[in-house]
């Protein structure tokens, strides 16, 4: 039985243009999915259509259906407000690309933190504020005292993004969306934040939609790949699979791109 | 083949900058500009306060001599009625504040509720809502007061309705660009994709969000409705006598403007000092209400 079973997902615009069309996965208890396609590919908005989040004026349509351990089988495309705020949170939650965006920048970061914990464990007063200090030890924060009484703009775009990070798995969901988590981050703190949410997501044996641009980032924390070109799915298998014969010749520029790299890294580190 | 992985090990692991800050101490929350402010227009507030307490004549007192220079039975002289000058004046310091007040809360709440209204509606309702208000915003504040004044002739009541109403309209233009700028942040997506509900959100994160900038615009708009107040009254539609008004002092002295400056002075210099102690409240607030200002100035 899968967690998550998209079929023929379509997501249309205001101006009826299809932005993802007929995109199709599943996504199994504890399984890692990367979701990897070039900017305007249709990553995120997939990632807003699991959740029945899309902008005002965007239509989904296909089957989007969640059946996550408490909240029972749930189709989300179509569903009412109601029954869509039963399952975020519960079902999902999502980690967001810019974590200066995605926290509030006017509410302290313990207060912020303190929310999804309230909700999902009912905790308050000292109980809660223990919580939220073991919630941010948890992202490996040094000082969760200090970041708790900080104002979003006082933390650093690591400590940020592993508040972010604190406040989706505080939720507590089956599945955690990562929506280009580490773009925004520089390359020593994103190795960090990824090596981080890899293990979290393991250790509470969640499943995880990973997506991201780059093959190296995405292929280093998932099992199995769904390669997206202009809101089509273009190709998918194993990492392995992918990285050792691309069919598609967009994907065989990723995997050619990646190594190119690789291999420049190779001749300046001789 | 982990390229990614491979650069970080390759490098020395550096250690995450650490931001300081939330330990330093917290700076004043009180600016130079906001002490400013809140001493001018305290100036004014006094003065109404004592006019409620006190008067040195009755508002409607003639037995004075016309056009007195000031002296000491009265201090800053008699006007072209011998009515007392400082009277008239305490009591414009009184009306100047109420109808201030009442627009803006008026004007505050009206325009808060319809903009909150417009921001969260999509497609007819916003675009209905919008159409109405770039309408209202349009028609000149003069003219819906003179309208008013027919229907209800004039009095404080029909000041305070006509200066609310046009404020209203400006400030629900802000508050729907403010609510839909706010909707639009990653933050209120994520904050809804861990289950939180529409009312929460906007407790939550969207009123303490707009609310700098509505505060600091509602702090000029008090500064506008006092300007208003004076036009109004100027213009013999304000509230009538016995109730001085700033507006009308400065008609009534305008004909004995060269031989009696303080009747036309007077009440000039206390609207000036009031319009500028309160949008230097404004501009103060502006600094306090912003904790990303508060640190870094």
């Amino acid at each position: 039985m899968s967690l998550l079973d998209v079929t023929g997902l379509r997501v249309r615009s205001a101006g009826g243009r299809d932005l993802v069309r007929d995109l199709s996965f599943t996504i199994g208890p504890g399984e890692r999915l990367g979701l990897i396609g070039e900017s305007g590919s249709g990553k995120s908005l997939t990632a807003l259509a699991v959740m029945g989040l899309l902008p005002s004026g965007m239509t989904a349509s296909g089957s989007v259906v969640l059946d996550a351990p408490g909240t029972g089988p749930s189709e989300v495309v179509g569903a009412p407000e109601r029954r869509l705020n039963g399952l975020r949170g519960r079902a999902v939650s999502v980690v967001f690309q810019e974590p200066l965006t995605a926290l509030d920048p006017l509410m302290r970061v313990g207060r912020q933190l303190a929310e999804p914990i309230r909700r999902r464990r009912r905790l308050r007063g000292a109980a809660l504020r223990a919580a939220v200090a073991a919630a941010l030890q948890e992202v490996r924060i040094a000082e969760p005292g200090r970041v708790a009484r900080a104002y979003p703009h006082e933390i650093s775009g690591g400590q940020r993004q592993r508040v972010a990070i604190a406040m989706a798995l505080a939720c507590e969901p089956a599945l955690l969306i990562a929506d280009e988590p580490t773009t925004a981050l520089d390359v020593t703190v994103q190795a960090e934040v990824l090596a981080l949410l890899g293990g979290l997501v393991t250790a509470r044996g969640m499943a995880l939609l990973f997506i991201g641009h780059d093959l190296a980032v995405v292929s280093g924390i998932t099992d199995r790949v769904l390669v997206l070109k202009d809101g089509e799915a273009v190709e998918s298998g194993t990492v392995r699979e992918i990285v050792d014969a691309p069919r598609h010749p967009y994907t065989r520029s990723l995997v050619a791109g990646a190594r190119h790299l690789d291999s420049a890294l190779d001749w300046t580190n001789r | 083949m982990r390229p990614a992985m491979r650069v970080a090990a390759s490098s020395p692991k550096a250690p995450v900058p650490e931001a300081p800050a939330a330990d330093a101490p917290a700076r004043s929350r009180w600016s130079a500009t906001l002490v400013a402010g809140c001493v001018l227009a305290g100036l004014v507030v006094a003065v109404a306060a004592l006019s409620l307490l006190w008067l040195p004549y009755a508002p409607d007192d003639t037995s004075g001599d016309r056009l007195m220079p000031p002296g000491a039975e009265h201090l800053l002289g008699t006007d072209k009625l011998g009515r007392d000058l400082l009277t008239q004046l305490m009591i414009g310091a009184r009306i100047a504040l109420t109808v201030g007040a009442g627009s803006v809360l008026l004007g505050g709440v009206l325009g808060l509720l319809a903009g909150l209204a417009a921001g969260f509606a999509t497609r007819w309702l916003d675009d209905t809502v919008s159409a109405l208000l770039d309408i209202l915003i349009a028609f000149p504040t003069l003219l819906l007061a003179m309208l008013i004044v027919a229907v209800r002739s004039a009095s404080l009541g029909s000041a305070i309705l006509a200066i609310g109403l046009g404020m209203s309209a400006i400030v629900a233009r802000l508050t729907r660009v403010l609510v839909k700028r706010v909707l639009a942040q990653d933050f209120v997506t994520a904050s809804r994709t861990s289950g939180t509900s529409w009312p929460r959100v906007v407790t939550e994160h969207v009123l303490p969000n707009i609310w700098p900038t509505l505060l600091v615009n509602l702090a000029l708009q008090l500064g506008l409705a006092v300007l208003a107040e004076a036009s109004l009254s100027y213009l013999g539609l304000g509230p009538p006598p016995p109730n001085a008004s700033w507006g009308r002092m400065l008609q009534e002295a305008q004909a004995t403007v060269l031989t009696a400056p303080v009747g036309a002075v007077a009440p000039g210099v206390l609207l000036v000092v009031l319009v500028i102690g309160v949008n230097l409240i404004a501009d103060g607030l502006r600094d306090v209400a912003d904790p990303t200002r508060r640190r870094t100035r």
